[in-house]
């Protein structure tokens, strides 16, 4: 290719004047006023912070994180005891946060698809009963949906002697919900390797058969193979182990259970109301995504010869997803920070433990910045992953 | 036949009961096949018995009222029947926390001027500056009658202030001081100026991260800190500011929303006209992008009234702080389900009013789209 | 005349000398030309993505230049925030799109811009809005909102939104691209008559009728760059270059 013509080149960008009325000269100058303005009222408020801390003799610094804890946590994923440190504290804090974070989303994603297909379904009463669902659970606070689940264990389930028993093995009391639990057994572990490797079995079946169509046109049975792999390997392990079925079942012993596995009362209310508070909003998300694909879609695939299945996952499926996961990823957000009421009903998440902390060392500037760094931390991850995500599948415009 | 006969046979059957818009309706949505009979059948029977469960407790044997606090006859039918007496007895208190007594009409009155505002606001043709006067009236009346001290009213000071004022309060100032924070972070967000930019998006991305508790408790414990020696600043301003910086965000993103949806070409005219930059966007941008957003505005309100509900958590008694003390009495002690069911009716009667009000524009606004 | 006073009179109203603008490394205006003296009027055609628009759009600085000059009646645009105030207020646009502003009246629509930007009173900014509207002939539309006007009706609105800054200068990109075909007559009506009435303009358009009818010289560009330019008989009977031909033969053709 001949070179451009140095005439024809584009040229470099004219020196600035130095007058107000240059827009990059002008620009500079707002920014430095707005800069400067920010950085005069962060000076203030920090020299102040520094002055009044100087005067009620407050420490400052993370070495606190070093010391004893002193108190006691009533549920631990991991070990702990008080004389484990302020970070071992704040470690099972952020686990706790985690943990029913982890669960309520599971849960609430999926009591909100059955819901919000729901209300969309031709029998009047199931429609009627979702809609209603939705519009209760929204328009009230979840606080005062947390203290009504927390009053309703604590005050009007009997004690545990009394214990409410619905399904076999599954007790509801004052205490908290007792459920039976598969027995600890090392063949777990493998099944849950066997698992693992059924889903990664699954994910390179599918690129090979990927591969194949597109050379051959031929085109492989991916759902059944790859729900064969996943539900069948870890169903050999269990067969080839022996087929263990002892489950851990609770049993009454004296004033309380023993054995299975427990929900203390907190935890049980905040997992219920989180989970039917968030599954009212992803209900309205599900269903915005499956009417947003116009009916027209639906009618150009079948015309085209593709049957209702192969619509389904090749036209309608990512079209929807494509409306529903955005709002879907806010939710999960949502459900992450809202795990912080816990505090209001004595769930020790971190913003519990961490304000436990704080009362006790006085720190109050480093407790409140390690909540919001967990809290950010999060937030930052899931809402980059949510980007990438929107990167990948936007649609190419004009 | 005669014509009246042949009149007669002409016109279409009535066949009776079998074919009233009731059956016919009822056989398409509840019984079209096997299947869905049988699940109308399963749900309407649970639905029954659970609702008949519901308002045996809730109203056949509930107690309504009990001489000074003997609770006695409540605590017997724990489980049978509701204690509304609770409601009866405390209504006051979780209302308007511990104003005193004699002066309870004044946080009514603050109620009923509160829900004024919100209704007149609705009204489209008031749209302008009149707007603007009747809040500064209505918040100025709500100031004096909650703080009184003037025109013969007794003062009350802050510390007793409860219930439900303190919400609508929170909420309404929360938002309506948020709004001007969360244009400039809109405006900034959208701006070429890479350190404005920044600030901006900082801010947002910050608080939009972290959860309402914590900048609760960040205004509780470090605004004192913040402040020279000397000067305090109460609770209450401490949670206000607090829901001012979280609602200013979240604010922003919906503005910033509507600022995208104006076409490029309206920037363009007000260009070419020779309007300055604050004159464009005071004049031609702003106003088109808040009357698209209002749907997103008052979810975001519904959101902010429903978030008041956290400033509990440090020790200040809105409505359902009020309604969380009630019950801490030994002779109440245990019926917080009937206090919390009482509060939920007054959350709910407001949110989804609002709710539908923001339907209701919705679905005007897609109207005049659509021509 | 004094040598001084004979020089201003003759300096043109819009100079474009060796304009040359990239879009990233796209060289979209290449060394453009054109001199345009008072009450001159031109009509600029091609085909799409010539460059036209972008020409038009970087006289009121809707668009920056590169490389090159542009002075509007004695003022240079550069990057002087000032001068770009000072030539706005005299250089009048009227887009394809309209542009109205949904939310105000017409009559709004109007005032805005002369209350706010030449700070007139509000009284006589309306009166001269009205003026206007009857010159567009549409007086009793001035409480309507532009959504509840026709196609035609809201680029006469929008024609008389320009006029109120009493512009020396007006500029049409496409005017009559977006508007139903009954309605193209009623606004080249209206530019018809403001061309007889003396206005300077710039007009980008495919309505060789109205070249025809009031150009003093049409502009053929294509590529960026200014191809042929000459009095409309000469233009439409004798196109010299073979790109010139093969676009009349486009869109003459049918």
């Amino acid at each position: 290719m001949a070179s451009i013509p140095r005439s024809a080149r584009r040229p470099s960008p004219p020196a600035v004047k130095l007058s107000l009325n240059d827009p990059f000269v002008r620009s500079i100058l707002y920014q430095v006023l707005v800069v400067g303005g920010v950085a005069l009222i962060v000076w203030y408020l920090v020299s102040n912070t520094m002055a009044n801390m100087e005067a009620r003799k407050i420490a400052s610094g993370f070495g606190f994180l070093n010391r004893e804890a002193g108190f006691a946590i009533s549920e631990h994923s991991i070990d702990y005891s008080p004389a484990d440190s302020y970070f071992r504290a704040l470690v099972v804090g952020v686990l706790n946060t985690l943990l029913v974070a982890f669960l309520g989303i599971v849960l609430a994603t999926i009591l909100g698809t059955v819901i919000g297909i729901g209300r969309l379904a031709k029998n009047w009463l199931i429609a009627k009963i979702c809609s209603v669902y939705v519009e209760v659970m929204r328009n009230l606070p979840l606080a005062v949906q947390l203290f009504f689940w927390y009053a309703m264990i604590i005050e009007n389930l009997p004690g545990p002697r009394q214990a409410l028993n619905p399904l076999p093995g599954v007790f509801l009391s004052a205490r908290g919900i007792m459920i039976p639990v598969p027995a600890s057994d090392p063949l777990n572990m493998w099944i849950l390797i066997a698992l693992l490797m059924g889903i990664l079995g699954t994910i390179g079946v599918s690129r090979w058969a990927s591969a194949r169509q597109a050379a051959t046109g031929q085109q492989f049975p991916m759902m059944r193979a790859g729900a064969a792999l996943i539900l069948g390997l870890p169903l050999i392990t269990w067969l080839l182990g022996g087929a263990p079925t002892t489950l851990d079942w609770p049993e009454l012993r004296g004033f309380n259970f023993q054995g299975g596995g427990s929900l203390s009362p907190e935890f049980a209310a905040l997992l219920i109301g989180l989970v039917t508070y968030t599954a009212a909003f992803i209900a309205e998300i599900v269903r915005s995504g499956i009417l947003a694909v116009s009916h027209g879609q639906t009618e150009a695939a079948s015309a085209l010869g593709l049957r209702r299945s192969l619509t389904l996952r090749l036209v309608v499926l990512p079209q929807a997803l494509r409306v529903i996961i955005p709002p879907m990823i806010s939710q999960y957000l949502n459900i992450t920070k809202n795990s912080s009421l816990a505090v209001l009903i004595g769930y020790p998440d971190i913003v519990s433990i961490a304000n436990t902390a704080l009362n006790q060392t006085g720190q109050a500037i480093e407790g409140i910045a390690i909540i919001m760094m967990v809290y950010l931390t999060v937030s930052l991850s899931i809402a980059a992953f949510g980007n990438w995500y929107n990167k990948r599948i936007a649609l190419v415009e004009r | 036949m005669s014509d009246a006969a042949a009149t007669l046979k002409s016109m279409p059957q009535s066949g009776g009961f079998g074919n009233s818009p009731l059956v016919q309706w009822a056989k398409a949505n509840l019984f079209p096949n096997w299947w869905s009979t049988a699940v109308t059948l399963v749900l309407a029977y649970l639905i029954l018995k659970f609702g008949f469960g519901l308002l045996s407790w809730a109203v056949f044997n509930a107690v309504w009222t009990v001489e000074g606090n003997n609770t006695e006859v409540c605590r017997q039918l724990k489980g049978i029947g509701a204690c509304w007496a609770l409601i009866t007895e405390k209504y006051r208190f979780i209302l308007f926390g511990t104003y005193p007594f004699q002066q309870h009409w004044r946080p009514t009155l603050v109620i009923l001027i509160f829900i004024a505002l919100y209704g007149v606001s609705t009204v489209r043709t008031l749209w302008n500056y009149r707007l603007g006067i009747i809040w500064a009236a209505g918040l100025l009346s709500i100031g004096i009658l909650m703080w009184g001290g003037v025109f013969g009213l007794s003062y009350v000071e802050q510390e007793r202030w409860g219930g439900l004022p303190i919400t609508l309060m929170l909420a309404t100032f929360g938002i309506a001081l948020a709004f001007p924070l969360g244009i400039l972070l809109a405006l900034g967000r959208r701006s070429d100026m890479p350190a404005i930019k920044a600030i901006c998006v900082g801010y947002i991305e910050l608080i939009r991260g972290v959860p309402l508790i914590s900048l609760l408790f960040m205004a509780s414990v470090m605004l004192p800190l913040f402040l020279p020696e000397g000067l305090t600043i109460d609770k209450l301003l401490r949670a206000q500011v607090a829901i001012i910086m979280f609602a200013g965000a979240y604010l922003a993103e919906v503005i910033r929303g509507g600022l995208q949806a104006i076409p490029k070409g309206q920037y363009e005219a007000a260009d070419a006209l020779g309007l300055s930059y604050w004159k464009k966007t005071g004049f031609i941008i702003l106003p088109q992008a808040l009357k698209i957003v209002i749907p997103p505005l008052v979810n975001t309100f519904i959101g902010m009234f429903k978030d008041t509900s956290l400033v509990v958590i440090i020790g200040i008694y809105d409505l359902l702080g009020a309604a969380k003390v009630s019950t801490i009495e030994p002779a109440w002690r245990g019926f917080s389900v009937e206090a919390y069911a009482f509060v939920s009716i007054i959350y709910f009667v407001f949110c989804f009013a609002m709710s539908k009000y923001s339907q209701k524009v919705e679905a005007e606004l897609s109207h005049t789209h659509k021509r | 005349m004094s040598a001084t006073a004979k020089a201003v009179s003759e300096r043109p109203m819009i100079e474009l000398r060796n304009v040359n603008k990239w879009y990233g490394e796209f060289h979209v205006l290449r060394d453009i030309n054109l001199m345009v003296e008072k009450g001159q009027k031109i009509v600029v055609c091609g085909p799409s993505g010539s460059g036209k628009s972008t020409m038009i759009r970087c006289i009121n600085r809707l668009e920056e230049h590169q490389q090159g000059h542009i002075i509007v009646e004695g003022t240079e645009l550069t990057g002087d925030l000032r001068n770009i105030d000072i030539v706005r207020r005299e250089v009048g646009m009227v887009f394809q799109q309209f542009n109205l502003f949904p939310h105000l009246t017409v009559l709004e629509n109007l005032t805005l811009a002369p209350i706010w930007v030449r700070k007139m009173p509000k009284k006589e900014a309306e009166e001269m809005a009205m003026h206007y509207l009857k010159r567009v002939r549409i007086p009793e539309q001035a409480l309507k909102y532009p959504g509840q006007l026709s196609g035609g009706q809201q680029q006469r609105v929008a024609i008389a939104r320009s006029l109120c800054m009493k512009p020396k200068i007006m500029l049409f990109d496409e005017p009559t691209s977006a508007l139903d075909p009954e309605m193209v007559k009623e606004v080249l009506d209206v530019m018809v008559e403001l061309a007889r009435e003396g206005m300077t303009m710039i007009c980008v358009t495919h309505e060789m009728g109205f070249a025809r009818a009031v150009a003093d010289s049409v502009i053929f560009m294509d590529k960026g760059e200014i191809v042929e330019s000459a009095p409309p008989t000469e233009f439409f009977a004798h196109p010299k270059s073979d790109r010139t031909k093969l676009f009349l033969s486009q869109i003459l053709g049918h």
